[in-house]
C-alpha cells in the first residue's frame, strides 16, 4: 500500500481497477494549509491522461504488473494471439490495447507482454524489427523533384517513408520506438 | 573520487544567496533590529494542525522560532530578527525542503499593515543591491518591486479567481485546493501581492479583525505565484491563545498526529507581550525568485537526497 507521500514520477498505482503511471508530480502546501499532492497520470490500458490531487494520508494500491516473454502467433479479426514461451498458454490482445505495436508484429516475433491482474494490457517490442516491403513504387530515374523519400507498405500493412532506392521485396529495419525507417538489411 | 558536480555548478547561486542574506542583515541593522538566536531544539512546538515537527531526543526540532521570539517581545525586546534553519516533516517538492532557512522578524507596536510596508522596503532594497534592478525576472515575467504592491483580500481572491466564495470553499472543504489551483498562480505576477484577511480558523496565532471577526489579521506575500512570506498581527490574549492551541491539539489527536505538550512558559508570559506583528519569510524562496530558479534545489548547497 502506498500513501500520498510515496507519490513520485514513474510510480504505478491502481485506480478504479486500472493501472496508472504517474507522469508528473507536484507537492504543494498553501500557507498553513494541508499538503496537497498534485499528479498527472496515464492509464496504462487505454492511454487516457488524468489530473488528480490528493491529500496526505490517502492511500493507493500498487499496480502489480508482470512481464512475460511470448511469441506472436497470428491475428484473428481485431485480436492478436500470443503464446507464452514457458507455459505454451495462449493469450489474445485486442488491436486497441496493442496500439502502434501492432504495426510491427510478424509471425514468431518474441515480445514482452505486460500483464495486469493476469490481463494482458500491452507489449514491449524489441527496439528494432525487420519487416519486408510489400509495396512501393519504383524510383523514377530522372526524378528531379528532389524528394529524398517515398512511401512504402510493409508486410503488416504499416506505411512509412523510406529512401528512394528501396525496392519491393526488400527487408528493412524499423525503429519501433518512433516507427521510422532505420536501415536496409543486406542479403 | 572527484568533488560533486551538481554542487560545483551551484557556485553562482550560492554566492548570490550569501549576498542576499548579507543585505537582509544590513536592512535590519539599519532599522534598529537586534539579531536573535533562539534554540533550534525545543520541548513544545506551537500546535498547528498541518505543521509536523521532527522529534529530537524527546524534544523537537523547531518548525519556526516564533514562540521563543515572542517570549523575547514579552521581555521587552521591541525589534528582533532571526535567520535560522527550521524543520518540517514530510515536506519535499520543487518548492519545499524538510530543512529550510527562515527569516523571522517581530516588531512591537506594529500591526500586519505595517509589516506589508516593511516587506516592500526590504525586498526592494535586496533586489536593487543584488540584481541592480527594480524589476525581477521570474518565471518568464517581470515583477516590478516598486511600492505600493498589490493588496487583495482572501475573500476577493476567491470570488475573483476561485469560482466560489471563501465561505463556500470552507463549507465544502475545498479551501486549500482552490487556493493552490486557481488563486496562487494568479498572485504577484506584475507586482508582488499581499493576500490578506484569512479565515479565522487559519491563523492559530493571529489576532482577529476587530470589525470582521470571521477573519484574522494575517497576510501572505506572493511573488510570481510563489508564496514567500506569512505574517500576522499577533494574538496577545492568553486565554484565547490557550483555547486555540487546545482546539489545534484536539484536531491533531483526532487525525492520529503527534500531540505536542502545550508551550506553558510562552502562554504564561504572553500577557506581558505588547501589541506586535511578526512575519516569517522563506529565504530559499526569496532567493529562488531573485535568481529565477525553477526548483529550491538550485539555491541550496545540499538537498537531503545528496547527503
Amino acid at each position: 500500500m502506498y500513501t500520498a507521500a510515496d507519490l513520485r514520477k514513474g510510480l504505478k498505482i491502481t485506480l478504479d481497477n486500472d493501472p496508472y503511471i504517474v507522469i508528473a508530480f507536484d507537492f504543494s502546501k498553501p500557507g498553513k494549509g494541508q499538503a496537497l499532492y498534485r499528479t498527472k497520470m496515464r492509464n496504462m490500458v487505454n492511454g487516457t491522461i488524468i489530473d488528480r490531487t490528493y491529500r496526505s494520508g490517502e492511500t493507493f494500491e500498487p499496480a502489480h504488473l508482470e512481464e512475460r516473454t511470448m511469441q506472436y502467433l497470428y491475428k484473428e479479426d481485431n485480436n492478436y494471439c500470443f503464446m507464452d514461451n514457458q507455459t505454451y498458454e495462449q493469450t489474445s490482445i485486442s488491436g486497441d490495447e496493442l496500439g502502434d505495436a501492432r504495426n510491427f508484429l510478424i509471425d514468431n516475433l518474441q515480445v514482452d507482454v505486460l500483464l495486469f491482474r493476469d490481463r494482458p494490457i500491452g507489449v514491449n517490442l524489441p527496439n528494432f524489427v525487420n519487416l519486408r516491403v510489400a509495396q512501393t513504387d519504383p524510383w523514377a530515374k530522372g526524378d528531379t523533384s528532389g524528394s529524398d523519400s517515398k512511401p512504402a507498405t510493409v508486410e503488416t500493412g504499416y506505411v512509412l517513408r523510406v529512401p528512394p532506392f528501396i525496392e519491393e521485396g526488400e527487408l528493412i529495419t524499423i525503429d519501433t520506438r518512433n516507427g521510422e525507417y532505420s536501415t536496409r538489411v543486406k542479403g | 573520487m572527484a568533488g560533486s558536480w551538481p554542487l560545483a555548478r551551484r557556485r553562482a547561486a550560492l554566492e548570490a544567496r550569501a549576498a542576499i542574506i548579507q543585505e537582509i542583515r544590513l536592512f535590519f541593522h539599519a532599522g534598529g533590529y537586534l539579531e536573535a538566536e533562539t534554540p533550534l531544539r525545543i520541548p513544545s512546538p506551537a500546535p498547528e494542525l498541518h505543521i509536523d515537527a521532527i522529534p529530537s531526543d524527546g524534544w523537537f526540532l523547531h518548525t519556526s522560532p516564533e514562540l521563543c521570539m515572542k517570549r523575547m517581545l514579552a521581555a521587552g525586546y521591541e525589534r528582533i530578527f532571526q535567520i535560522c534553519h527550521c524543520w518540517r516533516s514530510d515536506e519535499r517538492g520543487a518548492l519545499h525542503l524538510p530543512e529550510f532557512t527562515m527569516l523571522e522578524w517581530y516588531r512591537s507596536g506594529a500591526d500586519y499593515l505595517g509589516l506589508m510596508e516593511e516587506c516592500e522596503s526590504l525586498v526592494r532594497r535586496v533586489a536593487l543591491a543584488t540584481g541592480g534592478r527594480e524589476r525581477i525576472f521570474f518565471r518568464s515575467r517581470e515583477i516590478d518591486v516598486n511600492p505600493p504592491w498589490e493588496r487583495i483580500s482572501v475573500r476577493d481572491a476567491f470570488s475573483r479567481y476561485g469560482g466560489m466564495s471563501m465561505e463556500q470553499a470552507l463549507a465544502r472543504d475545498l479551501f486549500d485546493e482552490v487556493m493552490v489551483k486557481d488563486i496562487e498562480p494568479r498572485l504577484g505576477l506584475d507586482k508582488p501581492a499581499f493576500i490578506h484577511d484569512y479565515p479565522a480558523e487559519r491563523g492559530a496565532l493571529a489576532r482577529l479583525k476587530a470589525d470582521d471577526p470571521a477573519v484574522a489579521e494575517r497576510f501572505e506575500l506572493y511573488m510570481g505565484g510563489l508564496e514567500v512570506a506569512n505574517a500576522f498581527s499577533e494574538l496577545t490574549d492568553p486565554r484565547e491563545q490557550r483555547d486555540r492551541f487546545l482546539a489545534e491539539q484536539a484536531c491533531r489527536r483526532a487525525t492520529g498526529k503527534t500531540v505536542y505538550p502545550l508551550p506553558e512558559k510562552f502562554l504564561a508570559e504572553l500577557p506581558a507581550m505588547p501589541p506586535s506583528a511578526g512575519i516569517a519569510l522563506g529565504i530559499d524562496r526569496l532567493v529562488m525568485v531573485l535568481l529565477d530558479a525553477a526548483s529550491i534545489d538550485e539555491v541550496v548547497a545540499f538537498t537531503p537526497e545528496e547527503l
